[in-house]
């Protein structure tokens, strides 16, 4: 905290800000409906984000791993959620709304379920027998699992891409003067916001939850005080799978997915996490609310904005910033679970 | 209790690590009820020990008997279930939680909220989290720590951090409490205030002992025995003025030589 920064350094970082802020002020003022539709898109981008990058920061808070498989356990997630909603449900755009909103909460259901037992397995599997071992061994085993999870959805659903984009209508809730609302928009939030409200009461609230804050500050002690602290790791994983389920429908409503997009959404949401301060659940979720933002100002905006073919030089940009000046995070404490 | 009256028995338990050996086939006993200290050189194999009582390592031999029960290897919240409570040489609290979180967090398996109950929040889960929240800041005031339930715990000072683990440990309701160099750091005032407590654990809770000390003020004060371990043996076991009179433990202590 006290480490003097080069004066060079600190005056470039103001000078982005400043740049940062003459910009959003700039379009704001362009064309204000064109900023608000932009930031309605970019908090869409945050939630889906925000669900990913929980799950990074949840593990990594309880094992310091980098569970490099959740973008991979992502994506399948959103396939399975295909099967689910469109092959056995048959829900398609002509369903009426009733069914079609009764299809998709049982599909989230029933995938946060199976990817909650899923991803308890990946860690009983393939973490269990390393947690002692140096932390290398757990990392490269977490890219190994990524591969086969990757594959796995490869074998399955082979290269082509799956959508369920026409399920929520895209018809407008409000306009106003050029700033308009989707229903698609307002259901993303529906679903996000009543999973982090049961998230947070979760973890800060119940006995489980308290067993799981308490492995992630020391993991002896925990088990000193008659915590099980393999069942609380599978907790833990298995609340990450679930999250990773919730955001894989979300995406599979809103965008085309195939085998491998989770290898760049997990980056992205990596990103969030360490952006935030890794281990720190408020900080993934900020993380990610600002990434996904930027993600949208720069693919949306018009006024003097670099556009869609830098966003990701962007987004990897902020990641080797923060790892070199801030490693911490914005809500910087070194320590896992803040909260 | 077992026939012999020992809440804890030890029999030729050992530890090695790689070719060290940590601890060599030690015999051991903590009579119910009674205050027990372990004493010895630094690197003595005392906390080796401790963890094996406790849990975190398999002995590589030997048998550990809590009760009649065999806990050889069994793992530490098992073991903490069955009442053994511990605190350790260096303060390991949980940092970010307040100190009634802490205790709290002590009495993880001694309450039944499952997930299923906690989402559905019965009557009796709520009785239940009422009941355990008023238990802890008793066990806080009686562990002396009147007035600090919502300070985080890494904001307390020193002396109360100990405490707080001291209530922590007695949140698990233990039978048998393992202290890991209780006093190291305090000051004469708190380590004689600390004395006090301990004994007052006994006599008040009814609760065996087992500490690692290294002031022999509050050793030879307090414990009705005393082991003591040296490079991993057993070199002398008895009353306090027994211990203090061996040959082998001066020497252990002070070097060879010093006792003639």
């Amino acid at each position: 905290m006290n480490r003097r920064r080069p004066g060079f350094v600190s005056a470039l970082g103001l000078a982005l800000v400043v740049l940062l802020v003459i910009w959003l002020v700039g379009n704001f003022v362009n064309s204000p409906s064109e900023f608000v539709n932009v930031l309605f898109i970019g908090l869409n981008y945050g939630a889906v984000y925000g669900l990913v990058a929980l799950g990074y920061t949840i593990i990594y808070g309880i094992l310091q791993l980098i569970n490099f498989a959740h973008g991979d356990v992502f994506a399948l997630s959103g396939l399975v959620s295909w099967t689910l909603l469109v092959s056995w449900l048959g829900i398609t755009e002509d369903s009426a709304m009733l069914v079609t909103v009764a299809g998709i909460l049982i599909t989230l259901v029933v995938a946060m379920a199976f990817f909650a037992a899923v991803n308890a397995g990946i860690e009983f599997v393939a973490y269990r027998r390393l947690r002692s071992a140096p932390r290398l061994a757990a990392l490269i085993t977490a890219v190994g699992v990524s591969f086969i999870v990757q594959n796995v959805a490869l074998a399955i659903y082979d290269v082509d891409f799956r959508s369920a984009t026409g399920l929520i209508p895209r018809t407008d809730i409000f306009v106003a003067g050029g700033v308009s609302y989707q229903w698609n928009k307002l259901f993303v939030l529906l679903v996000t916001v009543p999973v982090l409200i049961l998230l947070t009461w979760f973890v800060r609230a119940t006995r489980q939850g308290k067993a799981m804050r308490a492995t992630a500050q020391d993991r002896d002690a925990a088990a000193m005080m008659g915590i099980n602290v393999n069942r609380t790791i599978s907790i833990s994983f298995a609340l990450a799978g679930a999250l990773a389920a919730s955001a894989g429908l979300l995406y599979l409503l809103s965008f085309n997915m195939r085998y491998d997009t989770g290898f760049e959404l997990g980056l992205i949401a990596f990103t969030a996490a360490v952006l935030g301060g890794i281990g720190n659940l408020t900080g993934a979720l900020l993380g990610a609310f600002t990434i996904g933002l930027i993600q949208a100002f720069n693919e949306g905006l018009t006024w003097y904005t670099p556009g869609s073919d830098w966003t990701r030089s962007i987004v990897f940009g902020i990641l080797i910033a923060i790892l070199v000046f801030r490693p911490e995070g914005l809500l910087g404490e070194r320590t896992p679970e803040g909260a | 209790m077992a026939a012999n009256g020992d809440i804890l028995t030890a029999r030729s338990v050992r530890k090695e690590f790689g070719g060290l050996v940590a601890v060599n086939d030690v015999d051991f006993a903590i009579p119910t009820g009674s205050i027990v200290s372990l004493i010895g050189p630094n690197g003595a194999g005392k906390t080796t020990f401790f963890n094996m009582l406790t849990g975190v390592y398999k002995p590589t031999a030997g048998r550990i008997l809590f009760g009649a029960t065999d806990v050889t290897g069994k793992p530490p919240h098992a073991i903490t279930e069955l009442g053994i409570g511990r605190t350790f040489q260096n303060i390991r609290l949980f940092e970010h939680m307040t100190a009634l979180e802490n205790v709290l967090v002590g009495m993880h398996s001694r309450l039944s909220g499952g997930i299923f109950r906690s989402i559905l929040r019965t009557p009796g889960l709520r009785r239940e989290e009422r009941e355990a929240r008023d238990r802890a800041r008793e066990l806080l005031r009686y562990s002396g720590l009147r007035g600090r339930d919502d300070e985080l715990a890494r904001n307390l000072p020193y002396g109360d951090q100990r405490r707080l683990e001291v209530a922590r440990a007695l949140a698990t309701e233990p039978k048998l409490v393992l202290l890991d160099e209780p006093t190291a750091g305090m000051n004469p005032q708190e380590t004689a205030a600390f004395t006090d407590f301990v004994s007052r654990l006994r006599t008040e809770q009814g609760l065996s002992i087992l500490m690692i000390e290294h002031d022999m003020k509050v050793v030879m004060g307090i414990s009705d025995r005393v082991t003591v371990l040296d490079y991993g043996e057993k070199i002398a076991e008895g009353s306090p003025a027994e211990v203090q009179a061996d040959e082998r433990v001066i020497e252990a202590y002070l070097g060879r030589g010093a006792a003639a």
